[in-house]
């Protein structure tokens, strides 16, 4: 291990970092980056046999910032249930790596970026990216923080599928994998609903083409395209419960067409607030790298070969209210796992809070992860 | 730890090293003990989130599944042993699972509460109820269990399926008897088959 790990002031570790690693850095479209820029931080300290290194994924729109302020959004951190002192994920006890994905938009190489060869921003010049690039942007990361092998690589949703992809890409890499609410593939409604949100985007005048001024986005459509996602987060169940079809600050319906039920307007708020943080360009190129993921497609569509030989373990978390990710997506990658002959657990945790249930309280999955973490450090 | 006598015969069936599958492992205890005494390499299935939750946080590889359903997910020859304890009466298709259980594990050990016992067959023939007895402490209306069978079934079952006895043991008041009138005294049964 390189002394300079150990080092306090070592400005490769810490909070909002940013590392601009050299390229080329060949795409799976066979497209390349001449510069790789990502955003990520650290918390915790390796330890001294480097085998305490956690690798957190986060999802669609998330960032790298998992457990610490916001310093953009001053929001805190999107997984404080499962990662901070004496939860399952301990910078007490891990070393822990969260970065924003390649084609993000939180200080890693994506649309926004500059394009070196015209000093202009990429825009909807920036390649098309797939989660293998993603994966390998993360690995790049691990080499320029003196990370070799990861003792967990952890994730829900998109970051699931980073997690999972990661065995695949980097076998010897990774001792074991999280994957919570999530799937080895896109199905036809999953890629449906993200065409809706990118033709939404689209479909606004402000897009123009991906070209827009950093101060005139598509907000419009992009608000809609959150607004449908959205919908797809949470159950029925759980929309029922928290609205029904109670209206907003009026008593009798207005016969037009404001946002007169309470759901309409919390959509309409989850739509602009998403806005505010997130770019459009972004959302469409981090939606294709979804629908573009199919770990079994290399294999003829035999998931298992993907992990043949695997000696990584495996922990794959579902909830029964997820429509977006189901349950039975996550025995799919059981299932392959199981035939390749892999330590493989797996759980479908109760909750009525569809998708997003991975982010809320959920004290079943903090005991599966944390005995599943420890009996693997 | 000390097993429960039914689980402690399933144990000493089992070689130190082997690759084990606990079919309905329950919160992992077996496995665990199998684990920590004779090495085994220990994976298991059970139907109830918060015993997989249970088995996961022993640090076993446990998933949540059905027997009757999810078994077929397994490659043949896959496993030394696999292990079905106190779960076959529980099965929609007790026959259908045995053979998985030979596909899937080079050998298999089985234990069943045996229905020819003396105090079950008292309780149908001179009390005229159901019986509800150590072995099978719930009532009728309430049990998983689905399909009872006796020593002497099972034996006919394996016989049926071309299934080879490598061993048997009974027990009775937690306590190992022998194999004379096991049909009659013996409360349980742990075979151990191979093909």
């Amino acid at each position: 291990m390189p002394a300079s790990l150990l080092a306090p002031d070592d400005q490769r570790f810490g909070l909002d970092r940013r590392a601009m690693l050299p390229g080329p850095f060949a795409l799976l479209s066979g497209q390349s980056l001449s510069v790789l820029e990502i955003g990520y931080e650290t918390y915790g300290r390796l330890n001294a046999d480097a085998s305490n290194a956690i690798l957190i994924c986060h999802a669609l729109t998330g960032d790298q910032h998992v457990a610490s302020l916001n310093p953009r959004t001053g929001k805190p951190g999107w997984w404080p249930r499962l990662v901070g002192p004496g939860l399952p994920i301990d910078p007490e006890r891990h070393f822990i790596i969260a970065s924003n994905v390649l084609g993000g938009c939180s200080g890693s190489s994506g649309p926004g970026s500059i394009d070196p060869a015209t000093g202009q921003r990429y825009a909807m010049h920036f390649p098309v990216i797939t989660i293998r690039d993603m994966v390998r942007a993360q690995a790049l990361l691990l080499d320029h923080l003196g990370v070799g092998v990861l003792q967990a690589v952890v994730g829900g949703s998109m970051g699931g599928m980073q997690a999972l992809d990661w065995a695949v890409a980097f076998p010897d890499r990774v001792r074991s994998v999280v994957a919570i609410a999530s799937a080895a593939r896109h199905s036809a409604q999953n890629i449906a609903f993200h065409e809706v949100g990118r033709q939404a985007i689209m479909a606004d005048p402000n897009w123009a083409g991906g070209d827009y001024p950093v101060d005139r986005p598509p907000a419009a459509g992009l608000a809609v395209a959150r607004m449908a996602a959205h919908i797809t987060y949470l159950s029925e169940e759980g929309l029922t419960a928290k609205f029904g079809r109670r209206l907003q600050n009026r008593e009798a319906l207005g016969f037009g067409f404001d946002a007169e039920f309470q759901v309409e307007s919390y959509l309409r708020h989850q739509g602009l607030a998403f806005t505010e943080r997130f770019d459009a360009n972004s959302y469409l190129y981090i939606t294709r790298a979804l629908d573009y993921f199919d770990l079994a497609a290399p294999h003829g569509g035999q998931l298992a070969l993907a992990f043949a030989g695997t000696r990584t373990r495996f922990a794959v978390i579902s909830f029964t209210s997820d429509w977006l990710y189901p349950t039975a997506e996550s025995r799919r990658v059981v299932r392959a796992l199981n035939a390749a002959g892999a330590a493989v657990s797996f759980v479908e945790l109760e909750s009525p809070f569809g998708h997003d249930a991975f982010l809320l309280e959920a004290p079943e999955m903090n005991r599966v992860v944390d005995g599943f973490l420890r009996a693997g450090s | 730890m000390t097993l429960r006598p039914d689980l402690a015969a399933i144990a000493d069936a089992v070689p130190a090293g082997a690759r084990v599958l606990d079919i309905g492992c329950g919160d992992g205890a077996l496995l665990a003990h199998l684990r920590d005494t004779k090495g085994v390499d220990a994976r298991g299935i059970d139907v109830a989130a918060t015993n997989v939750a249970s088995a996961v946080a022993r640090g076993l590889s446990v998933v949540q599944g059905d027997a009757d359903a999810d078994l077929a997910d397994y490659p043949a020859g896959a496993f030394d042993m696999a292990i079905l304890s106190d779960t076959l009466q529980a099965m929609q298709h007790p026959a259908a699972v045995l053979a998985e259980l030979v596909r899937i594990g080079k050998r298999c050990v089985v234990s069943f509460p045996n229905f020819g016992h003396w105090r079950v067959r008292a309780s149908l023939a001179l009390g005229g109820r159901m019986p509800v007895t150590r072995s099978l402490p719930v009532s009728w209306h309430e049990t998983a269990n689905i399909h009872f069978c006796t020593v002497d079934d099972f034996r006919a079952l394996a016989v049926d399926l071309g299934l080879h006895v490598e061993s048997a043991v009974f027990l009775s008041g937690g306590r190992r008897r022998g194999a004379a009138f096991a049909n009659l005294f013996a409360e349980q049964a742990v075979f151990v088959l191979s093909r």
